[in-house]
């Protein structure tokens, strides 16, 4: 490896800017070979796989009624709990920032656990609440509601999942808010609730935008939490990537991949709409995410 | 307490209001399943919970669990520490393309993380067979199962190094060649030094979800108890054969891991947080 | 709109900001608050605003006591040192915002705001870009919207805290001719907070000079440039030199001897000699202050001299035409035109 930098050709096209810090060959040369190796040939099977159905084969696959049933279910039950999300978790963000009380900085801490417990250990502990028998499954039982083994226990085991995404995208944007633009707005006779709903809130738009994003991705993808609160009743309580694993145990592997092409394609359509977000953010306020 | 009235906060009640609202929701939404997990491992008491702990099968995924995250981790590790290098002290073109492939894996259900390897490694493909006839098994044993870990975990480390090298620059490493030093020793001496707690914090995220994993390692590992049960694995086949208890023995640890991950991520943060990743994005 | 601050006192957190503050505000007047930092002048104007409480003490507009009421009744504008402008709505969207908040009773139609918010971005000279994001203007642009933003809600009292403190000084020159010129045309009240004396004497009808907490003096840039009343206010307004002296019949004395100046009334044996820099003649006498030169530099077009006075060598600065003979010498004798005398501290 050389260790002098390029000789200077103005004009010419050069892949990477002369430096004197030796390590690039190696370094970019392993990231994309253990890149390749460990991500991208696995995808590239996926994608000749689905290649290899044929588009008619591909079709079939992919609007069979219970993959659509199936992922009828991923994307209600994800778009409701984002949006539950979005809503509690812009007012959780808003407490930790803006409030001081007993115990704050251990509420804090515990918005990260659902990154940090193993989807498994998250599924049982949810339906044991939710069931019928269960803490809040008996308070809600009476009511005739049912939580756990519905799409309504789907719901609840994605809020949970998707919680931290909300409010760790908000948090570091509310924390940013200056003090003296809410005093400019109360100065121009904005009440409190004026001030709030037409000036901070606005601000934080993009954040908003971007945690529901993560928070609808991830929980589409979900897979641990989720299939023992679910039910797994086809068309009713069945996630996308249930179905996926169904087809699999039954080798049915072409099926399996028509779903998960569908699936990485909208995951990819997700990431372009939040990077589009960011990118129009920070044009348009000067700020991103 | 709660900041007095004045022109840019709500009336204390308000804030009361919102206080109460937001602690009962993470209450009920993070703190119930997670005190529920610790109550069901002991609803029949210590001794049944002991003996789940103790049984055969559950210190194989035990083992097992430990083994795959000994293996994972580390090979994440050196290729976080490579493209961060990299990508943070090199401008070449197409950087920033290769930063947004290396969050790939977070984008991709971990079903479809297995999957691939399946279908890379399975039945019906080239390289199965191939492997098969030299004796090397994938599936459904520990090579596939640590492929499959290292898949989901794969951006982890990288993630936290990248933009924390990147606003370190190249300055340290430029000085410490021009004293002397060749590219290892400007590596070992300056610059991970400077990384270490960046690292440490990587590494606690990928150890953490390489050890929780479910969904991937559901799909390759074939689930043959004692031998490819992870232990995430093994508290979905207690839990189906209605052992609550022993799953729910077996989940307390992972719980207990998670704790540990949880105090100690937040004492990184707090005690380090300017040698922490600028950003806060997971 | 006159204000009356009354007996204030503002203390935060037992800290004192503000010890017993009174000043009357004239309508339409300009009125720079001027100070060093820690003065208290930012704290007076927070509570004229309403964006602060008085611990004791009472603030009247007009006839009225607005002590007790909030922000939003007082009807005032406020100017931010960092502009403040709302990131997320266009410059229109900025002004109108006072026009838009207001109760439905008392909030004019839609094309009624939109006309009066273009007519006030049309005054700061900004039109044409009303549909322009803040993170796409100057500095200076955007302080001009976070004035127009202010002047639409048609306020009782402009308060302006440090308003060009973020901007480059060519464009904070600029915005202050520019300032003057609004107000001359609105003649809004106007309350600024400044720490740059230069700006506060170029563009008040007044100043209120402070320091640490109280005011020490109110007047006219002239007033306060030619008759400082404290030696705080000789010293921060303007360039000053300084040297103990005593008075011994109705003369000022120092290093043993008269230098020709009348202590004009001063009671006391001991005082301090205030004068300007500029404000010196040379002269060839025996009742003077001389000195060895210790140190000459050129200051624009003049030189700065540098003396060490008498026995005990205190050091003060006089100014010389750039050219004068004078300069090249290494001892100088002079004597203030005008001067004033104030007791040793």
């Amino acid at each position: 490896m050389s260790r002098h930098p390029a000789v200077n050709r103005p004009g010419a096209w050069r892949f990477r800017q002369p430096s004197v810090i030796p390590g690039f060959g190696l370094t970019l040369g392993f990231t994309v070979l253990y890149f390749s190796l460990i991500i991208l040939l696995p995808l590239l099977a996926l994608a000749i796989r689905s290649a290899g159905l044929g588009p008619a084969g591909f079709w079939a696959a992919a609007t069979d009624p219970r993959v659509f049933g199936a992922l009828r279910v991923s994307f209600v039950t994800a778009l409701i709990a984002a949006g539950v999300n979005v809503v509690f978790g812009m007012l959780i963000a808003w407490v930790l920032v803006r409030y001081r009380f007993p115990g704050r900085r251990l509420f804090d801490a515990i918005i990260d656990l659902p990154f940090a417990l193993p989807t498994a250990v998250a599924g049982i502990a949810l339906t044991a609440i939710y069931a019928p028998n269960g803490a809040i499954g008996a308070l809600v039982a009476p009511l005739g509601w049912r939580i756990a083994y519905t799409p309504a226990g789907i719901v609840v085991a994605m809020i949970f999942i998707g919680l931290p995404f909300v409010v760790r995208t908000i948090q570091p944007i509310l924390e940013e808010v200056s003090h003296e633009v809410e005093e400019a707005s109360a100065t121009l006779g904005a009440n409190r609730f004026q001030t709030i709903s037409r000036v901070l809130l606005p601000s934080l738009t993009p954040a908003v935008l971007t945690g529901f994003a993560l928070a609808f991705a991830r929980g589409v993808g979900e897979f641990g939490s989720i299939i023992f609160i679910a039910g797994n009743i086809p068309f009713v309580s069945e996630i996308a990537p249930l179905l996926i694993f169904i087809r699999l145990q039954e080798f049915n592997y072409g099926g399996a991949t028509a779903i998960a092409m569908v699936m990485l394609l909208i995951s990819f359509a997700m990431l372009l709409f939040i990077n589009l977000v960011q990118a129009w953010s920070r044009r348009r306020y000067g700020y991103g995410s | 307490m709660a900041a007095r009235s004045s022109p840019t906060s709500e009336s204390p009640m308000v804030q009361w209001l919102f206080i109460a609202i937001a602690l009962g929701f993470m209450a009920i939404i993070l703190v119930l399943p997670l005190y529920s997990v610790f109550h069901e491992a002991l609803a029949r008491g210590w001794p049944a919970f002991l003996a789940a702990l103790a049984d055969k099968d559950a210190q194989a995924a035990i083992r097992l669990t430990m083994l795959v995250a000994a293996i994972a981790v580390p090979f994440n590790l050196v290729f976080g520490l490579a493209a961060s290098w990299a990508i943070a002290k090199f401008e070449f073109k197409g950087k920033a393309f290769l930063i947004t492939l290396i969050d790939l894996p977070f984008s991709v259900s971990p079903v479809i993380a297995g999957l691939v390897y399946v279908l890379l490694f399975g039945a019906g493909s080239f390289l199965g067979p191939a492997l098969k006839s030299m004796g090397i098994e994938i599936l459904f044993a520990l090579p596939g199962i640590v492929l499959a870990t290292i898949f989901v975990t794969f951006p982890f480390v990288a993630r936290e190094l990248i933009p924390l090298m990147q606003d370190q620059g190249t300055g340290d490493e430029e000085a410490a060649l021009s004293l002397g030093a060749d590219g290892w020793q400007t590596f070992w001496r300056v610059t991970l030094p400077n990384i270490r707690w960046g690292l440490l914090y990587g590494v606690l995220l990928c150890n953490a979800r390489a050890m929780g994993e479910f969904g991937a390692v559901a799909v390759v590992s074939g689930k043959i108890r004692g031998q490819t049960t992870t232990m995430p694995l093994q508290v979905e086949m207690l839990y189906n054969e209605y052992n609550a208890t022993a799953a729910f023995a077996l989940a307390s640890l992972l719980a207990l891991l998670a704790l540990v991950t949880l105090v100690l991520k937040t004492a990184l943060e707090w005690r380090f947080s300017a040698d922490l990743a600028a950003s806060t994005r997971h | 709109m006159e204000v009356r601050v009354s007996n204030v006192r503002k203390e935060f957190d037992r800290f004192p900001a503000l010890h017993d503050v009174s000043l009357d505000i004239r309508s339409g007047e300009l009125i720079a608050l001027l100070g060093p930092s820690g003065s208290g002048k930012t704290t007076l104007l927070r509570l004229i605003a309403g964006l602060e409480m008085p611990t004791a003490g009472r603030i009247f507009f007009g006839d009225t006591d607005a002590s007790e009421k909030t922000v939003q009744e007082r009807n005032i504008g406020f100017v931010f040192q960092h502009y403040a402008l709302f990131r997320h709505m266009t410059i229109l969207e900025n002004v109108s915002f006072g026009l838009k908040v207001r109760p439905r009773s008392t909030r004019p139609p839609v094309a009624e705001i939109r006309r009066r918010a273009l007519e006030l971005l049309d005054l700061v000279q900004l039109s044409g870009l009303e549909k322009r994001y803040p993170n796409q203007l100057s500095g200076g642009q955007r302080q001009r919207v976070a004035l127009a933003r202010a002047l639409a809600i048609e306020p009782a009292v402009l308060l302006l805290d440090e308003p060009f403190g973020a901007l480059d000084a060519q464009v904070r020159r600029e915005l202050r001719k520019w300032l003057r010129e609004i107000h001359d045309r609105t003649g809004h009240t106007t309350v600024f907070v400044t720490h740059d004396q230069e700006e506060a004497l170029e563009l008040s009808d007044r100043l209120c000079v402070m320091s640490q907490g109280r005011i020490e003096q109110v007047g006219s840039p002239d007033e306060v440039y030619d008759h400082p009343g404290s030696p705080f206010v000789f010293g921060f307004i303007g360039e000053s030199s300084t040297l103990p002296v005593s008075v011994e019949n109705g003369e000022i004395w120092s290093a043993g001897r008269a230098l020709g100046l009348s202590a004009q009334g001063f009671e006391g044996d001991e005082a301090r000699l205030y004068f300007r820099p500029h404000d010196v003649d040379l002269v060839d006498a025996e009742a003077s202050l001389a000195g060895v030169v210790t140190a000459s530099r050129r200051v624009g077009g003049t030189r700065r001299v540098e003396l060490a006075i008498g026995g005990e060598g205190h050091r003060v600065e006089i100014d010389l035409p750039f050219d004068h003979p004078a300069g090249e010498k290494t001892r100088l004798a002079f004597r203030p035109r005008r001067w004033k005398l104030f007791p040793a501290a």
